[in-house]
């Protein structure tokens, strides 16, 4: 790859605060460093996996409407935790995690463990709790 | 408190911490020539082992070992240090930066504050070098970022004991003692005389160049085995272990081709130049590879790369890295340096 033939196709990087270094050669054969904003067939392999895990997430979010699934488990999608790392990260056993996921078991939450719950995810037990924010399928980055 | 540590930019972060960290302790080595030192190009394909649901493909070895093989072959001490309590790895951290000395650890990204959301996944072997406290905040220097980042004790916490695949567990490592003199001669041998042996003569077939062959094997049979759909989302894979920030373009083959361009002016070898131009070459094939693929799992244009065609193009690939590192071995491996 020569340097003038490193790609520029804009993509997920932010200009200035963090891009792609790519190594190609000048016009003298030297290998130099250049920043890349991004290709298209790897843009394209990251929206493939964020897609992916969208459309795993649009099938909880219906589930969970439909009173099958709790606001917890779409929650933890969109957050791409499953029961075992969110079970790390809560200190909550994995099974039970599994059991919460399902809306009957989440509705008899007592608060301490919703309290857990909401911190691990980062957000309030109110919000974990919101039905609403489900419905409107609001994808939130937490920071 | 801040130590004069420079923040120098990198494509991968396990060769910029390394880099940077040696800069600091008074040995000037590029990004290429660490990457080189540390025999860090490998290929590996384990069928086995799924990582949400997709095997695992590596461009690289196992984390840390770059690291590690550069500051042996440097003649350099380190030490290393994991931790049950939180408490601990920070009260440890602060220590060392009160004696002025920057520390490399391992995070995990997910969240990490200053990555952008798309890049955000729970992956846990990225590594950082703290250098100061100002402000109540940590000073970092993260090779993948073009500046100088900060975290608050609590974002750092939370990376140094993110949970999940392979857990940092407050894992830092820095340098404790520098030799009178480094020999990078007979460093940049062993480099690659391990890469040669990596890449060409590991006997399981999961590994090197037969490892690429195994992939295209298997990548055959993709389409009828595991369906239409995930058969693209392995291709997907693929392409982001080639691509994706960290490997400098073609999965690394660029930074391995620079590292050999400037191994040829310190060994004074010809030679090198020649390989580099050739592993130039085979980073060019990989980076068409990776269109023909992407042009696959869109399924759009007119000419669709079928699987076995891009099978067909590892094989080639295959081929002749087989071929080169075992020549890079054969000229390398009963070298007497000068």
């Amino acid at each position: 790859m020569k340097t003038n033939e490193v790609p520029q196709d804009d993509s997920f990087f932010e200009e200035g605060r963090i891009r792609d270094m790519c190594y190609a050669i000048d016009e003298d054969g030297n290998y130099k460093q250049v920043l890349s904003l991004g290709w298209d067939p790897k843009n394209e392999a990251l929206s493939q996996a964020w897609n992916e895990i969208y459309e795993q997430a649009e099938e909880t979010r219906n589930k969970v409407l439909e009173g099958k699934l709790s606001p917890l488990a779409w929650f933890m999608e969109i957050q791409l935790l499953d029961a075992k790392l969110l079970s790390q990260y809560s200190g909550i056993p994995k099974r039970k995690v599994k059991k919460h996921m399902k809306s009957k078991a989440f509705t008899d939450l007592d608060d301490n463990t919703l309290t857990i719950y909401a911190e691990a995810l980062k957000m309030s037990v109110e919000e974990l709790k919101d039905i609403e924010i489900v419905r409107k399928g609001i994808l939130r980055n937490e920071d | 408190m801040k130590i004069d540590f420079k923040h120098k930019p990198a494509a991968h972060c396990e060769n910029g911490v390394t880099s940077n960290l040696l800069d600091f302790h008074g040995i000037s080595l590029s990004e290429p020539m660490v990457f080189g030192i540390g025999s860090g190009i490998f290929f590996s394909y384990l069928s086995f082992i799924k990582v949400n649901k997709i095997p695992v493909i590596s461009f690289r070895p196992w984390p840390g070992m770059i690291f590690k093989r550069v500051t042996k072959r440097l003649g350099i001490k380190t030490a290393r240090r994991k931790f049950s309590s939180t408490d601990q790895a920070m009260k440890e951290l602060d220590n060392l930066l009160e004696q002025g000395i920057p520390v490399g650890m391992l995070v995990g990204v997910y969240y990490l504050p200053y990555f952008p959301p798309e890049f955000r996944f729970h992956f846990n072997a990225h590594n950082i070098v703290v250098f100061g406290k100002e402000n109540g905040k940590y000073l970092v220097s993260d090779p993948v970022m073009e500046n100088v980042e900060t975290l608050t004790y609590d974002e750092l916490v939370k990376v140094r004991f993110a949970k999940g695949t392979y857990p940092p567990k407050g894992r830092m490592y820095y340098i404790t003692e520098m030799p009178a003199e480094a020999d990078i001669k007979k460093a940049i041998v062993k480099g690659i005389v391990h890469a040669g042996k990596n890449m060409a003569t590991i006997p399981v077939p999961i590994f090197g160049a037969k490892g690429i062959r195994h992939l295209a094997k298997k990548m055959r049979t993709w389409p009828e085995k595991l369906g239409k759909k995930m058969a693209r989302l392995y291709i997907g894979q693929l392409i982001r272990m080639l691509e994706e920030i960290g490997t400098g373009g073609a999965g690394f083959r660029f930074i391995y081709a620079a590292f050999l361009q400037e191994a040829a002016s310190y060994l004074n070898e010809d030679s090198l130049k020649e390989f580099s131009t050739e592993m130039t070459s085979t980073g060019d094939q990989w980076r068409e590879f990776a269109l023909q693929a992407s042009r696959n799992f869109k399924q759009r244009g007119k000419n669709i790369t079928t699987f076995d065609e891009l099978a067909d193009l590892l094989v080639k690939l295959s081929e002749r890295e087989q071929n080169i590192f075992q020549r890079l071995l054969d000229r390398f491996s009963k070298k007497t340096l000068m």
